[in-house]
């Protein structure tokens, strides 16, 4: 067995005959199943098998905290979920989240895409540095911001240069001197996600401005184009596919990373008013009744919505890809 | 507009117009820019930067209104973050502070609010789970991860797209709707609030990252590498071993690290399924702000010092942060 480099090299060259090996036993198709199926297996004994059974349990009444078997209850739960408007607005507040925070992170990050398109000396760095909100425990990050948003000895009501004290702001709690202010409180929170997370969908879609070839802004300048048609028929085309990419990738963790920076600052409160739908599931399968059965169909619904959008996402990830 | 696509601008160009010159104003604006992009990283770090102040703030300067930037610094936080502490009255407080130059920095900020530690808190033991469970589910992941995305990068497989697909999409769903079955589950196999149950939760969430990370580095190493092994009398294992693994060094050294940031950071699955023996961090930063009496300055250290590793892998992984968090389709 002759290993070292020069060896190879040698025999790569002159494409000596390969020698026959008698003791090469494992043919390529018994390595590779060998190497996948570790893999699946474990997939499908804690992923697959774990959705079967919550399968079965959201067509049942069962409890995880009652020591009795399973009632068959056939489509109860999801026509009871169905009826019921809290689920709505579970919904509702999900969605508001999704589309007040993507919106704003498309638009921020593509402004700071534009800003640091061009190399300036110690751009690495400061690129990096905005990265690192995105790299934090959301939870963690929910529960220091929780202390930059208190009423009174915050930072946050300091720098808007809040001195009323007797009835300062208090964005947690949606109350705005003093009067309920309904919406506040998810406002407080969309705040946060878009600061965690501008700086990813700036750095997406900078990516896709480094991939536009300089020939067609070359050609537009020749052609006396206005910097507005640039952007408008080159820019925006072709950073387009990103920018999708970009709003599926954060609506799918909306369902899942909302969770945590909800948790973190509000726990869903004030009155629900912050209670996005994976905190409304947490909730019911959890805590108070835990009901197991029940919310195993609220989660269903929610999993076949944010299989749908995967689905979608990662087909434009390997368009991208491939484009 | 549509005639000016056609036909060109429709009038003499009587003019050059030169790229290759920078005018003032294209400079005055490049440095605009670059100041612009400052002052927003400035902004972006201002809570991390708070964060890290309050750590090190007193009772009462934390509570201080307006919020206090100078101030004298203080480990209090950390001493109430990593200690148990009662406390001392009397004739033993009196000792104490009789005694209070030969103890250590600690001890003394205890006796200085009236306390005595009585030994190592919660948190360091939460910590502990934390490095247990990461370090364990991320070395399961990774080589699990290796083995799979070698096969689906070099060999011929049958329905591959589908079977990536199926490994990502286990990803894509919320915590909260995995784990209620996940749960029910563990309870029955004795696996609830265990070690080993959560580094099994996080190896199956982590796979998706690693499988499809992984897949990507060795797309990239030309597979002509391996070929000439093979030729050379090499076992596929053999070059997969001798040529593959030093050429996706540092590929698997960037997945290692994302894989160990996820465990880290995740909270939903460690709130769901643990309680005590094998808690972790985040839900126990979480649940300190339950308990009466919000002692803020120890929430931040206890972030603080929850934060640094993060901050100091994501300066050593800059270049392939992106890569990481779309699952290797864009490369910076």
């Amino acid at each position: 067995m002759s290993g070292s480099n020069a060896d190879l090299m040698d025999v790569a060259v002159t494409e000596s005959p390969a020698k026959p090996k008698q003791r090469r036993t494992l043919s390529d198709r018994t390595l590779a199943n060998l190497m996948i199926w570790p893999t699946l297996i474990i997939l499908i004994a804690f992923n697959v098998f774990p959705l079967f059974y919550s399968l079965f349990l959201s067509f049942t009444d069962y409890s995880a905290i009652a020591f009795r078997e399973p009632q068959w209850l056939g489509f109860e739960n999801f026509q009871r979920i169905l009826e019921s408007e809290a689920l709505w607005t579970s919904f509702s507040i999900t969605g508001r989240y999704v589309v007040l925070s993507v919106g704003l992170e498309l638009i921020l990050g593509f402004g700071l895409a534009l800003l640091i398109r061009e190399q300036f000396r110690g751009s690495g760095v400061i690129t990096t540095i905005i990265l690192v909100p995105m790299m934090l425990s959301p939870v963690v990050v929910g529960l220091f911001w929780k202390l930059i948003y208190n009423p009174t000895f915050g930072y946050f009501n300091y720098l808007l240069g809040v001195n009323n004290l007797a009835t300062p702001p208090d964005f947690l709690a949606s109350r705005w001197a003093g009067q309920p202010t309904p919406g506040l409180a998810l406002l407080a929170v969309v705040l946060v996600d878009v600061w965690m997370w501008t700086p990813f969908v700036a750095l997406l879609i900078y990516s896709g401005l480094r991939a536009i070839p300089d020939y067609l802004y070359e050609a537009a300048v020749i052609d006396r184009a206005s910097s507005w048609f640039q952007f408008r028929r080159i820019t925006l085309p072709q950073v387009a596919p990103l920018m999708l990419i970009a709003v599926l990738f954060r609506t799918i963790e909306a369902f899942s990373k909302s969770f945590d920076l909800t948790m973190g600052m509000t726990g869903g409160g004030p009155a629900g008013q912050t209670e996005v739908i994976a905190i409304r599931i947490y909730q019911q399968a959890f805590q108070g009744q835990l009901q197991t059965g029940r919310s195993s169909a609220l989660a269903y619904m929610v999993l076949i919505l944010v299989i749908a959008i995967s689905n979608l996402y990662i087909r434009n990830l390997n368009k991208a890809k491939e484009g | 507009m549509s005639n000016f696509e056609q036909n060109g601008p429709g009038f003499p160009v009587t003019e050059s117009i030169r790229v290759d010159k920078v005018s003032p104003r294209a400079r005055l604006s490049h440095a605009l820019r670059a100041i612009v992009v400052i002052i927003v990283a400035i902004i972006m770090l201002v809570p991390i930067f708070v964060m890290g102040l309050t750590a090190f703030k007193s009772r009462s300067d934390v509570v201080a209104i307006p919020p206090k930037i100078i101030f004298e610094p203080t480990l209090e936080g950390f001493v109430f973050l990593l200690t148990n502490r009662s406390q001392l009255r009397g004739e033993a407080l009196e000792e104490a502070k009789a005694n209070i130059d030969n103890v250590g920095i600690f001890e003394r900020i205890a006796i200085t609010n009236g306390q005595s530690i009585t030994g190592p808190s919660d948190f360091i033991k939460r910590l502990g789970n934390s490095v247990i469970i990461a370090f364990g589910a991320t070395a399961a992941s990774v080589v699990l991860g290796l083995l799979a995305a070698y096969a689906f990068s070099r060999f011929d497989i049958p329905g591959k797209d589908d079977l990536m697909f199926f490994i990502l999409s286990g990803r894509m769903l919320p915590a909260v709707v995995v784990t209620i079955p996940i749960f029910l589950m563990y309870r029955q196999l004795g696996l609830y609030d265990t070690h080993l149950g959560m580094i099994i939760v996080y190896t199956v969430f982590n796979l998706s990252l690693t499988v499809w990370l992984l897949k990507g580095f060795i797309d990239e190493i030309p597979v002509e590498y391996e070929e000439a092994a093979l030729v050379d009398g090499y076992s596929r294992f053999q070059a997969f071993t001798k040529i593959v693994l030093p050429q996706a060094a540092t590929g698997i050294a960037a997945t290692t690290v994302f894989s160990l940031i996820f465990v880290w950071n995740e909270y939903a699955f460690a709130l769901m399924l643990t309680s005590e023996t094998a808690r972790t961090a985040p839900p126990a930063i979480a649940t300190m702000l339950g308990r009466g009496g919000i002692e803020w300055s120890a929430i931040a250290a206890g972030t603080l010092a929850f934060l640094i590793p993060v901050l100091i892998v994501i300066f050593a992984l800059r270049r392939h942060l992106l890569r990481g968090v779309t699952f290797g389709a864009i490369r910076q």
